[in-house]
């Protein structure tokens, strides 16, 4: 079982590392932005990949059954972020799939796995960038899972049922990344005449608009998984304390 | 238990069938639509706004052709719904073996 966890996961990095995601839609191309923000946004994002890569490591330490699970999620990821999906604008887009393991792992552990996805695919496969590596990881493993574990944990709160919870968190993480990253271009170009407001404006009429039902299909897809894991991997979620055991 | 597993199964199949839904109808309203990438779009709005911006760094590869991308892609999808398919096959077997002792 043991010796099973280890292979896989040396066969999902393998994975990584030959098949990169492609993705045609969303991230901020390669050299695309400007240097003095490329830098600003690799700063900000910097801090959330320590206390990411601390937060996994404390998971495994404390539950080593966890790892297939961190697989599962990281392929999740790995699978949504490929499908570039037509969309009601008449362009594509494609899901993150960083919601359902925000609201497994928390979030920061999802910026380390969102980041290496990001890293693969700038490198093999000319999506995204090395330069905007920084501003397309806090849209999109920061900002994303932040969003949806808030949002999550905030409808547990409220002792919404499970299904909406995951649903609307990885819908809205889905969706703000993508307003993060028209925000991130429009502080970088502001219009000429109605500056960052304008620009953003036009920037979100791209990504946000043609993310809606794209964002609808990730919240979609995340419960379909998570009925998967509620039926047949119970214990692990006990152990992640994402159910309660029924007394 | 059988009960349950049908309910999952029915309840899944509706969400699967939501999201093909969604997929086909911008291409079923958008008849002429390219449904090009988006972050493209998004570049067209960079020039649009800023027309003296050069891109100042190119990508280190880039995959040669449209058919090399595809196999790419393929292949991954392939890869990674195989970790997924062999994550429930496993968590599966190993509630039954529960089940059972």
């Amino acid at each position: 079982m043991k010796k099973n966890s280890i292979l896989l996961s040396a066969y999902f990095l393998l994975i990584l590392l030959v098949f990169p995601q492609s993705a045609y839609a969303m991230h901020i191309a390669e050299g695309f932005l400007p240097v003095k923000w490329a830098g600003l946004w690799v700063i900000v994002t910097a801090p959330f990949l320590v206390v990411g890569l601390r937060s996994i490591r404390g998971s495994i330490k404390e539950k080593p059954d966890l790892k297939m699970l961190l697989g599962l999620v990281g392929a999740f990821a790995f699978i949504l972020s490929a499908l570039k999906i037509p969309s009601l604008t008449g362009s594509c887009s494609h899901p993150t799939g960083v919601g359902l393991g925000a609201v497994l792992f928390g979030p920061a552990a999802m910026s380390v796995l969102g980041c290496i996805v990001l890293i693969f695919q700038a490198l093999f496969l000319a999506h995204g960038g090395i330069t905007t590596l920084g501003a397309n990881t806090f849209s999109m493993a920061v900002v994303g899972p932040f969003v949806a574990y808030g949002v999550y944990k905030a409808l547990q709160k409220m002792s919404a049922p499970h299904w909406l919870s995951v649903f609307l968190a990885a819908a809205l993480g889905d969706l703000l990344t993508y307003v993060t990253t028209s925000l991130q271009l429009a502080l970088a170009f502001p219009d000429a005449v109605g500056g960052v407001a304008a620009s953003f404006v036009k920037f979100a009429g791209v990504f946000a608009i043609t993310q809606i039902p794209l964002a609808i299909s990730e919240g979609l897809l995340t419960v379909l998984v998570f009925n998967l894991l509620v039926s047949y991997s119970r214990q692990e979620l006990y152990d992640l304390s994402v159910l309660k055991k029924e007394v | 238990m059988d009960e349950s597993v049908k309910n999952l199964a029915q309840k899944n199949l509706v969400l699967a069938l939501l999201v093909v839904i969604l997929a086909v109808a911008p291409m079923v309203m958008h008849r002429s639509a390219e449904f090009g990438g988006a972050d493209g779009e998004a570049e067209k709005v960079i020039t649009e706004v800023s027309p003296d911006y050069a891109s100042w760094f190119g990508s280190f590869w880039e995959p040669p052709s449209g058919e090399i991308e595809t196999l790419l892609f393929a292949l991954q999808a392939a890869l990674g719904s195989g970790f997924i398919g062999y994550y429930f096959g496993f968590a599966r077997g190993r509630k039954k073996q529960q089940e059972k002792a």
